[in-house]
């Protein structure tokens, strides 16, 4: 857990960045402030004995990310404009072209920002067998559900897992519930 | 810290620029370790992301337009532009603000490459910015991309290969590197593109390279970019048993790329969907040239597909009512593209040259001729004698050859993922090869189409610092001076003028030319401006030769050369006689001195980019 030491050099350059950064950035000063004084636990303190802290059972999911991805396939594939239209009066194939320029452009993204590969090569309908110990979190076993593993069955959906997450920075301060700006042409 | 870590590699494309690097220390030998540099930029209002190609767009946006955080980056920038990305896509929609295709007025031999021109349709309250002053922003975003990521090993400091097309004047390289040194790259050298994408070639065989190619070999490199064309010849000799290459010849600057074709077939399209009443704005047509990419590449690779439908979405929320659809056919990407830029024609084919109309507005030299295959059978039949007189190499072009036979292809540019496209280069090079009795070129594959150029600037790096083969050749050209021939006037007609060698053919990097014997009186004080001339097909030229006259396609005229004696040393008004010298920089940019007969002074000669037409919207 312990962070390697700082060489005597790096050390050097952060002092100069710190230094540089608290005369031009006032909040990073403030946090400067709080560690020199001792206020905030940046120093991390080694544990001492085996204070159980409790952990929260669960958590707020941030919803930043989340806004960012819809913005980003709003962006790039038109996906809240083609989820907020009212389709009910469209032709199949108003409908399709539309789904045409949603379908290529998140696409796109998807492929851009995340790895997605099926969880089981196998083709679906195929026969596969479960042995004991299958991870029950990207493997869910449905219907007769009973008995001791292994488990044969149709593998109905081959699932999808993404491998690697790749989402653009965002500028401090960024605003990103809005997911698409209103656009005026002057 | 003092030794260099990399060979940096930096493409400044027309439309895309990339980086990538070798690291010297973890190299030797074959074994190269090459890779490609990310280029962190705006993605969109706030978003920063990393991506292989840094779009050669910038933006230059309204006060009001965008808050400054959404145009920060991960390092300070104090220029408020937007370069990349972000700045594309802006400019779809307010292409007024937009500078694109810098590179191409930087070359623009017509206009004043230091005045601030772009972008061209800018509003009166946009500080419009020089050709020069673009390219220097793309090259310092690049640079500070690279020392966000290096802090160790600062880009200042590295070997730094910057590329430029083959067919740039001495101008056009000279305020290439110009721009480098003011983002605080002094030491760089330039390279040529199609040479680069060949070092890329080369580094991807791991030395195989000495396999696949022999003594008598001619390379043709056909490096189709966004917006240019660029043909080059490279040569394989031999010197003391080891295997050499000799870059031979190089094309003309042809303005031709991969957005044109691109924008033909948008144009198709869209004439289509006026046809059912439908009209697309500026915006609307930008995406529906964006959807006939994809649908192009996929129509030419995929024999199964017929036809691809083109849809451009409408710019309101509303997005089914708003969609447009259109349609592509595999027999209009046919036409459109391979007849219309690669049609068949033989080996005597030229290039048909229209007369500018007289309304011309300021804009760029597009070509005007499309066909990429006349472009090709004219550079081959006026390179003839490329390797005539070359050291090392045995000729072998048959009697009665028209033109100089190619024995390897190798392609570079995005345009030939559409694999058809270089197939069909190739074939209408075999069937020239074939009447001639020569047999077909081999296909030189492997390299990456977009990236080749940045990797092998990096190679090239590397190969700098004794690592790996040289392609030699010099300077492509041979350049002139105009001198007023001392002919007795006949009222009425101008004066001949004849043309002086400064500078022969085939010029090393870091090499003086010898000084002619011709004296030019200057006037202390007052510029003399002479006219240049370069040729890429007289390689017997030398230092002092004189030509009487020449034919058309033989020497072209370029812009002028300017030389001001500053009154510093002599007096105002007083008549000093000088020679000129020619030398080619450590960098790669040609230079030319005023040495007087008496005194060690030199005084640099400038080229003249101030351009020579005059705008017609004035």
């Amino acid at each position: 857990m312990a962070e390697p030491k700082l060489s005597f050099s790096a050390r050097l350059r952060l002092a100069f960045r710190v230094f540089f950064r608290s005369l031009s950035d006032a909040d990073f000063a403030n946090v400067v402030r709080n560690v020199a004084s001792g206020e905030a636990s940046a120093i991390p303190k080694t544990p001492q004995g085996a204070e159980a802290v409790p952990m929260p059972r669960l958590k707020e999911a941030t919803p930043e990310s989340a806004l960012q991805l819809l913005g980003l396939l709003q962006q790039g594939g038109r996906l809240v404009d083609f989820l907020e239209e009212d389709v009910s009066h469209y032709s199949d194939e108003e409908i399709g072209a539309a789904a045409r320029v949603v379908h290529e452009g998140c696409r796109k993204v998807i492929h851009e920002h995340l790895e997605i590969e099926p969880v089981r090569a196998e083709d679906e309908g195929s026969r596969i067998t479960l042995e004991s110990g299958f991870d029950a979190s990207s493997i869910r076993v449905t219907g007769n559900v009973m008995g001791q593993p292994p488990f044969i069955g149709t593998l109905v959906h081959r699932g999808w897992q993404t491998r690697n997450v790749r989402l653009p920075k965002l500028a401090q301060g960024h605003e990103v519930g809005v997911l698409a700006p209103a656009e005026v042409e002057l | 810290m003092n030794a260099k870590r990399f060979a940096v590699g930096i493409d400044l494309g027309t439309t895309h620029c990339a980086i990538a690097c070798v690291d010297l220390e973890q190299s030797s030998g074959e074994e190269v370790a090459l890779k490609q540099v990310p280029v962190p930029q705006l993605t969109a209002p706030g978003t920063v992301e990393e991506q292989v190609l840094l779009p050669s767009f910038l933006y230059l946006p309204h006060p009001d337009e965008m808050t400054q955080v959404d145009m920060r980056l991960a390092w300070e920038t104090e220029d408020g532009g937007i370069t990349g990305s972000l700045a594309r896509r802006l400019g779809t929609a307010t292409p007024i603000r937009l500078v694109a295709s810098a590179k191409s007025w930087l070359c623009h031999p017509g206009i004043d490459r230091r005045a601030a021109i772009l972008p061209i349709e800018a509003p009166e309250d946009l500080a419009q910015i020089s050709p020069l002053e673009a390219t220097t922003r793309y090259l310092k975003h690049l640079r500070e991309a690279w020392d966000y990521q290096y802090p160790e090993a600062v880009l200042a400091t590295q070997e730094v290969i910057v590329t430029v097309p083959a067919s740039f004047d001495p101008a056009a390289r000279e305020l290439t590197a110009e721009s480098a040194k003011a983002v605080g790259l002094i030491n760089i050298v330039l390279l040529e593109e199609p040479q680069a994408a060949l070092y890329s070639w080369i580094q991807g065989t791991e030395g195989e390279w000495r396999r696949q190619v022999q003594v008598g070999d001619v390379i043709l490199v056909v490096d189709v970019g966004g917006g240019t064309t660029d043909l080059s010849l490279i040569a394989v000799t031999e010197r003391e048993g080891n295997l050499e290459l000799y870059r031979v010849a190089v094309g003309d600057h042809i303005l031709l790329g991969g957005d044109n074709m691109d924008l033909a077939l948008a144009h198709l399209v869209r004439g289509k969907l006026a046809q059912q009443g439908k009209q697309l704005d500026l915006w609307q047509t930008q995406a529906l040239t964006h959807g006939c990419r994809a649908a192009k590449e996929i129509l030419l690779s995929d024999p199964t597909v017929e036809s691809m439908p083109v849809v451009v979405p409408g710019r309101g929320s509303r997005l089914i009512g708003g969609t447009l659809r259109g349609e592509l056919t595999r027999d209009e990407v046919r036409e459109t593209l391979v007849e219309g830029f690669f049609p068949v024609v033989d080996a005597g084919a030229r290039p048909v040259a229209r007369a500018r109309g007289a309304l011309t507005k300021l804009g760029l030299p597009y070509a005007q001729d499309a066909a990429i295959t006349r472009h090709l059978a004219a550079f081959l039949g006026r390179q003839m004698a490329a390797t005539a007189d070359l050291e090392g190499f045995n000729p072998t072009l048959p009697e009665g050859a028209t033109f100089l036979h190619p024995t390897a292809i190798l392609f570079n540019g995005g345009v030939f993922r559409a694999s058809i496209l270089a197939e069909r280069i190739a074939g209408v090079c075999n069937a020239w090869l074939q009447a001639e009795g020569a047999s077909p070129a081999r296909l030189l594959e492997g390299a990456d189409l977009d990236l080749a150029v940045a990797r092998g600037a990096a190679y090239y790096g590397y190969a700098r610092t004794g690592g790996g083969v040289r392609i030699r050749g010099g300077t492509a050209r041979s350049y002139y001076v105009g001198v007023e021939s001392a002919m007795p006037a006949v009222p009425g007609m101008e004066p001949p003028i004849h043309a002086l060698c400064l500078a022969p053919f085939g010029m090393e990097e870091g090499t003086e030319a010898e000084l002619p014997p011709q004296e030019f009186g200057l006037v202390v004080g007052e510029p003399v401006r002479f006219r240049f001339f370069g040729s890429s097909v007289r390689r017997e030229d030398t230092v002092g030769s004189v030509l009487e006259q020449w034919s058309e396609d033989e020497l072209e005229e370029l812009e002028g050369v300017e030389a001001t004696l500053p009154a510093e040393d002599c007096a105002p008004g007083e008549v000093v006689p000088v020679r000129l010298q020619a030398a080619v920089t450590e960098v790669g940019t040609l230079r030319l001195d005023a040495i007087p007969r008496r005194g060690a002074e030199h005084w640099k000669v400038e080229f003249d980019v101030r351009g020579s037409e005059k705008r017609s919207n004035d």
